[in-house]
């Protein structure tokens, strides 16, 4: 075991990765010498020289799109997206190509590409540092798309994602990148993309949710265990598809359902996880389902009080469960 | 026709004959689906009459049996050439189990066949430029000999992957091959709409890579450059821009009308020019062939697509419910 950040668990699974396998390599934009933004890809250059850590010219539709060609050869190329705001000119690429290869050629050619993006707000971002864009993608049959909360998970999702062979959205809460630091093991191991994990155990109220918001939900419920409210959480992991028996398993544990996204309300993730729900749980129900997120405001605001305004943090899942545990 | 004779580019008599046969079977390939369209049979079909001379000659420059092709929804010919049958073609017009492409989920002419190193391809265009330029960073990164040759309409090099791609591909001096057909129309847009400048090759600088003009009505002008780039490629001197000058003999599609738009003396000026025919008297007047051995290459085709026809239409659907298959590995 070693302790890790976020961030540091993304690296080391790249890494190890890279090292496991020689078809693995990155591009992106500032990916090599300089090591990413983020410095997600420090060290990596250095080690496995340039064509394994390409530096690509800044050109996000061919950043998308020169990895499904290579990948269709049989290369297995994780490329970064600088921010997930700057994903919109590879969305022809990824949802016209990579999410229908393997079904438009019939199972004759497959997209092993996995596309790392760092996500979310509370960073004085402002409109286009901050977004979350999952929703976009998740009703693209063909993708998957992959939103860790700990570095635990960072290093086993990762890894699975690169190792998977279809297409993964791989995205990487920026904020989460140095907040959040854990005990990881050192030996290389997979978590399952597909399956949501249960992050707390409780019988009063459910949270469901993922990313960042997890690490909230989880200070919230401790919180509100001193008031005697116990919050089972259950954490996505994957937002797409999504794990509908963990869904709703978890909902009917305790028939009062909260669900968090930090993306704004309308269409989002948690809309479809409502539904799930609706359509399976009627009768284990004691509330009606509870949904808490961003306002539906095109994005996040840079201003200080304004950010904090859109942005979901403990105290409002606190509040949002203590209401619902009210009900 | 050619001022260049086959033998000064290396290729044999049997080479020649072989690109004439099937640049010959491309164009009668295409004309039965015309054919089968117009009498209700199958539901669409997108050409490649005119055109058979630039793909044709390009994919015979290329080695068939390593190179890999992101072909365009014209590009019979190039899928023809590198191992794709009539049959194959006839089954995807059909949209039957069988279609190598997609099995009859996308439309004729989205082509694809791992096999044959030819990348599935979709609607939206200029998408396989970038793919094209993944393929040849993938032979880079591997010191592989081999290239890839992606092709695309003059409309579509207006579109951000064409930029983004060959750009991708001068920056990192790629082993891609690109030719863009431009016949001179994008659906009913002609040439001066869709460029400022005055030809597609003149977009090359601006990319790092030359960009060279040919004439697509012949194939030994267009084999001639494609075998250049190719040497260019694998030498590693990087990438090459292929502006193939075509015309497009049909519509742009059994669902168009071209009389709306088009001068159609133009047209009958440039059928004139028919690679087919030009091509077929550049062999008799060669002594590569006799007008006999023409008319009995010409009745084994039609023989050929006859099967080809007959087999597909009497071959099975997929089941219905094969449409839920292979969202994601099973």
């Amino acid at each position: 075991m070693t302790v890790m950040t976020y961030i540091q668990a993304v690296t080391t699974a790249l890494k190890e990765e890279m090292i496991r396998d020689e078809n693995v390599f990155i591009l992106g934009e500032d990916v090599g010498k300089k090591g990413g933004v983020f410095k997600a890809t420090e060290g990596l250059y250095e080690q496995f020289g340039e064509y394994r850590v390409l530096d690509t010219p800044l050109s996000e539709s061919a950043i998308a799109g020169v990895g499904i060609g290579a990948a269709m050869y049989g290369k297995r190329p994780v490329a970064e997206m600088q921010f997930a705001d700057f994903i919109m000119p590879a969305v022809n690429q990824i949802i016209s190509e990579a999410a229908r290869i393997r079904y438009r050629s019939n199972n004759d050619w497959s997209c092993p590409i996995t596309i790392r993006a760092p996500y979310g707000g509370g960073i004085h971002g402002g409109l286009y540092h901050s977004q979350s864009v999952e929703a976009i993608f998740a009703n693209q049959p063909g993708l998957k798309i992959v939103m860790p909360s700990t570095p635990y998970d960072v290093k086993g999702l990762l890894k699975a994602a690169i190792r998977d062979n279809d297409p993964v959205l791989f995205f990487e809460h920026k904020r989460a990148y140095r907040l959040l630091k854990e005990e990881v093991p050192k030996e290389d191991y997979v978590l399952p993309i597909g399956k949501a994990d249960i992050k707390r155990e409780g019988s009063d109220v459910t949270v469901i949710t993922y990313g960042l918001c997890v690490h909230f939900a989880l200070q919230a419920a401790e919180k509100l265990q001193a008031e005697g409210i116990d919050t089972h959480i259950l954490d996505l992991r994957t937002v797409y598809p999504l794990d509908k028996e963990a869904i709703i398993e978890a909902a009917k544990k305790t028939g009062k359902v909260l669900l968090v996204t930090e993306d704004n309300l309308e269409g989002s993730i948690i809309s479809e996880v409502s539904a799930i729900i609706a359509e399976n749980c009627l009768f284990d129900l004691d509330a009606p389902i509870k949904r808490l997120a961003g306002p539906d405001v095109p994005a996040m605001p840079y201003a200080q009080p304004m950010e904090q305004f859109f942005v979901i943090d403990e105290d409002k899942i606190e509040a949002a469960i203590r209401d619902l545990a009210e009900f | 026709m050619s001022k260049t004779h086959h033998k000064s580019l290396g290729l044999t008599n049997d080479d020649v004959i072989e690109m004439y046969k099937t640049m010959l079977l491309a164009r009668k390939v295409d004309e039965r689906m015309w054919l089968l369209n117009r009498a209700g049979k199958i539901p669409f079909v997108i050409s490649c009459q005119g055109q058979e001379a630039a793909q044709v000659g390009a994919a015979f420059a290329l080695d068939r049996k390593h190179d890999y092709v992101a072909p365009y929804y014209r590009d019979l010919g190039v899928v023809l050439a590198f191992g794709m049958t009539a049959t194959d073609l006839m089954l995807a017009a059909f949209a039957k189990a069988e279609d190598p492409n997609s099995g009859g989920r996308q439309m004729p002419s989205h082509f694809g066949q791992k096999k044959n190193r030819i990348l599935t391809g979709s609607s939206p265009v200029a998408t396989q430029v970038p793919h094209a330029v993944g393929v040849a960073l993938a032979a880079k990164m591997e010191s592989k000999d081999f290239v890839s040759f992606v092709t695309l309409g003059e409309g579509s090099s207006n579109q951000g992957d064409f930029h983004e791609g060959l750009n991708f591909a001068g920056v990192h001096k790629l082993p891609v091959i690109t030719m863009v057909e431009n016949n001179g129309y994008a659906i009913s847009v002609p040439l001066e709409k869709q460029l400022a400048c005055k030809s597609v090759a003149d977009r090359g600088i601006g990319y790092g890579m030359p960009g060279i003009s040919v004439d697509g009505h012949d194939p030994l002008a267009v084999y001639e450059v494609v075998k250049e780039a190719r040497e260019r490629a694998i030498s590693g001197e990087g990438p090459t821009l292929i502006e193939a000058l075509t015309t497009r003999f049909t519509a742009h599609s059994s669902d168009d009308d071209d009389r709306q738009y088009r001068d159609l003396t133009e047209l009958e000026k440039a059928k004139q020019r028919d690679p087919i025919i030009t091509f077929a008297n550049y062999l008799k007047n060669e002594e590569v062939l006799t007008e006999e051995e023409l008319n009995k290459i010409e009745s084994e085709i039609n023989d050929e697509v006859n099967k080809a026809t007959d087999y597909a239409e009497n071959a099975p659907f997929a089941d219905p419910d094969h449409a839920l298959k292979y969202v994601y590995e099973e």
